[in-house]
């Protein structure tokens, strides 16, 4: 109980900072536009090699903006010192980090989302009739990325050349997720049943459950000092 | 005993080699390249071993604080990340006259090479961080978060590239092998665990002079 | 009061790399009792009161703070300390009253909105509960800090240059406080730079150099000429 209330006081806190300031928030939704852009220009006009690459655009969209914004996790805490009083808060540190965790799948969701929409007013694809199966990968997805990356955040945040280490650490271990989740948009965009895809998304499950966990009993160790 | 280490290595080496090119038959189709198997296996067999040494090592870090076990976990990624970099430069070498290119997105050519940047990154956090014991620990986190990565890593790539779900997730072991195979193979690993036990051996006790002279 | 010392530490080194930062430190602190501490720019105040806090391990030797190892048991000694550091440990995008809110939570210690309004009002903040923090000085977001152990009740209390930057008002405001927290029974580790009118709080004044406190003597009547002539006498600088 204690620790839910702890946990919560956390993803308060940090959606509350992100509501005023909207720093993350912003600059993510900017950056998503420009990814358009980007992915416009690579591929050129053609529909149908659009349509063939957008499993794999729409996670790197989504890794892209993932490594962006998770990397930001700890940035506020050193605002005056205030890592200091996280670790001097007495009690369990894996609260912090399921704080964190809710906190940064929220917000990722929410560019997700965007993301989602901007694809679909721009390259002009219909994305309503695969909205749920859509919606089910992007959480499994979301909260294996955002599992291990809030963990990596806390490990870089103290290091040199942080905004290099932290996607350098975070890419090869997302592979998994990586996969499974273009894999699974490709089957959904499809039209094909979750049931198809059913080892893609267990396995998608599977690496959530290893990552939380492995979070919770490992987040104490990077806390410290 | 790392020196006697590094001379039954070096014996063991030997053997394999006569195990290699004078005992196990040539290959009909692929020719004398195909002995390089003989390398290539080993040498993936040692890195994964290499990566559950620093898991474990990891984990009995964080339980106990005890400095060796940081050195052992240190030690063992970096040797298991040359046996690594060497099953992906044996495997090119392999493929080249077999498949006609350096490099294909194979399954298990593909979850090593990932492996490989996944303990590169380990390393590189530990070469970013200046402060022994703050490295040694989150080092740690990494060893463990990694290591359990692997199966995941194994699976998905395989799925991937074989775009089914495969019937078993057993694959067909060394025993369809002929003996003769098998045994070559196995004299190869029993080699390539001596060197890195001797590597690692040298290394702990590298890293552990090194501590000693900054301490 | 219990008769054991709230802070006890013997033989205390603290490495980084080859450089020992302390070495071989001793000091006990009674319940209702003050010590400053004094020191040269880099001998180790900053370190000790990081070591106390439990923000860092002792290389070498025994910590005990609240009768709690610093450690081998750093969660049992958290909510006996309150550290006032450099930073102020608060969220400039968040108002007075929701960093006082956040940080109790976080404490794990459930206060009614009366209790987080009287914590403000005793550090003389409630008329700003709503004022986003960006707007407060650095005498402002320092009481605010103190809020939190209105609340959390410490036991032991670490300040690393309290009154750096304050104005005379702010200066006498925290003393007051100080000096009400020792009443309560709380014991008091602080690092200063200034012999002067800062000492007043304090019972003992402890001089650390070379790492480890070289004189520990009670402050009683020394004034801040007496206590310049020590410092000179133990530390490099007179050297």
């Amino acid at each position: 109980m204690i620790f839910a209330r702890r946990a919560w006081s956390v993803v308060w806190k940090d959606l509350l900072v992100e509501r005023r300031s909207k720093e993350t928030l912003n600059a993510l939704a900017f950056f998503s536009l420009l990814l358009l852009f980007v992915f416009q220009f690579a591929l050129g006009p053609d529909r149908e090699r659009l349509a063939a690459a957008l499993p794999g655009l729409l996670w790197l969209g989504f890794v892209l903006a993932g490594l962006l914004g998770l990397g930001r996790t700890f940035v506020l805490e050193r605002e005056n010192d205030c890592w200091e009083g996280l670790i001097l808060a007495p009690g369990d540190k894996s609260a912090i980090y399921v704080g964190k965790l809710a906190a940064n799948v929220t917000l990722m969701l929410v560019v997700e989302g965007l993301i989602l929409l901007l694809f679909a007013v721009f390259f002009n694809v219909d994305l309503a009739p695969a909205l749920t199966g859509l919606a089910l990968v992007m959480i499994l997805g979301t909260v294996g990325l955002a599992a291990v990356g809030t963990l990596f955040a806390a490990m870089t945040a103290q290091v040199r050349a942080r905004e290099l280490l932290f996607p350098v650490l975070l890419l090869p271990v997302q592979v998994p997720v990586l996969l499974g989740t273009v894999k699974a948009t490709e089957a959904v965009l499809l039209g094909e049943p979750l049931g198809a895809v059913g080892h893609w998304l267990g396995l998608l499950a599977a690496a959530d459950v290893i990552y939380i966990v492995t979070g919770l009993l490992t987040f104490d160790f990077l806390l410290e000092s | 005993m790392t020196r006697v280490l590094g001379w039954l290595a070096a014996l063991a080496l030997l053997a394999g080699l006569g195990m290699a090119f004078a005992v196990a038959p040539r290959e009909a189709t692929q020719g004398t390249v195909q002995r390089i198997m003989y390398v290539h296996v080993p040498s993936v067999w040692v890195a994964y071993c290499a990566f559950v040494v620093v898991f474990v090592a990891s984990i009995a870090y964080l339980a106990t604080r005890a400095e060796a076990a940081d050195r052992l976990a240190h030690a063992s990624a970096e040797v298991g990340v040359l046996f690594t970099g060497l099953t992906i430069a044996t495997g090119s070498i392999w493929g080249k006259p077999t498949w006609g290119t350096w490099w294909t997105w194979d399954a298990r050519l593909t979850s090593v090479a990932v492996l490989f940047v996944m303990y590169v990154g380990y390393l590189l956090l530990r070469g970013m961080i200046d402060e022994g014991e703050r490295a040694a620990r989150y080092a740690a986190v990494l060893g463990v978060v990694a290591a359990l990565n692997i199966p995941l890593v194994h699976f998905s790539v395989l799925w991937w590239r074989t775009l089914h779900q495969p019937p078993s997730l057993m694959k067909p072991g060394p025993s369809s092998m002929p003996p003769v195979i098998v045994r070559a193979l196995l004299v190869n690993f029993a080699a390539f665990a001596l060197l890195y036990l001797y590597f690692v051996a040298k290394r702990v006790r590298l890293l552990r002079l090194e501590g000693e002279a900054g301490a | 009061m219990t008769a054991d010392p709230l802070v006890r530490v013997t033989g205390l080194r603290k490495a980084f790399g080859a450089h020992r930062v302390l070495d071989g430190l001793a000091l006990e602190v009674r319940a209702g009792e003050a010590v400053a501490l004094l020191g040269a720019n880099g001998a180790g105040k900053t370190t000790l009161l990081k070591i106390l806090a439990t923000l860092m391990r002792p290389t070498r030797g025994t910590v005990l703070v609240a009768g709690h190892d610093c450690a081998r048991e750093p969660e049992r000694v958290r909510p006996h300390v309150g550290l006032i550091g450099h930073g102020s440990h608060v969220y400039e995008d968040l108002t007075a009253l929701e960093n006082l809110k956040f940080w109790t939570a976080l404490a794990g210690l459930r206060a009614a909105p009366a209790e987080l309004a009287g914590a403000l009002a005793a550090v003389e903040l409630d008329r700003l509960a709503g004022e986003r923090v960006r707007t407060f000085s650095a005498g402002m977001k320092r009481r605010l800090s103190l809020a939190r152990f209105v609340l959390a009740r410490p036991r032991v209390l670490l300040l690393d240059e309290p009154f750096a930057g304050l104005d005379q008002r702010a200066k006498k405001w925290l003393e007051e406080h100080l000096e009400a927290f020792k009443a309560r029974g709380g014991a008091m580790v602080m690092a200063t730079h200034s012999f002067g009118r800062e000492l007043a709080v304090a019972d003992r004044i402890a001089i650390l150099s070379g790492g480890a406190i070289v004189l520990d003597t009670p402050r009683a009547s020394l004034g801040p000429d007496a206590i310049a002539r020590l410092y000179r006498l133990h530390t490099e600088e007179g050297a």
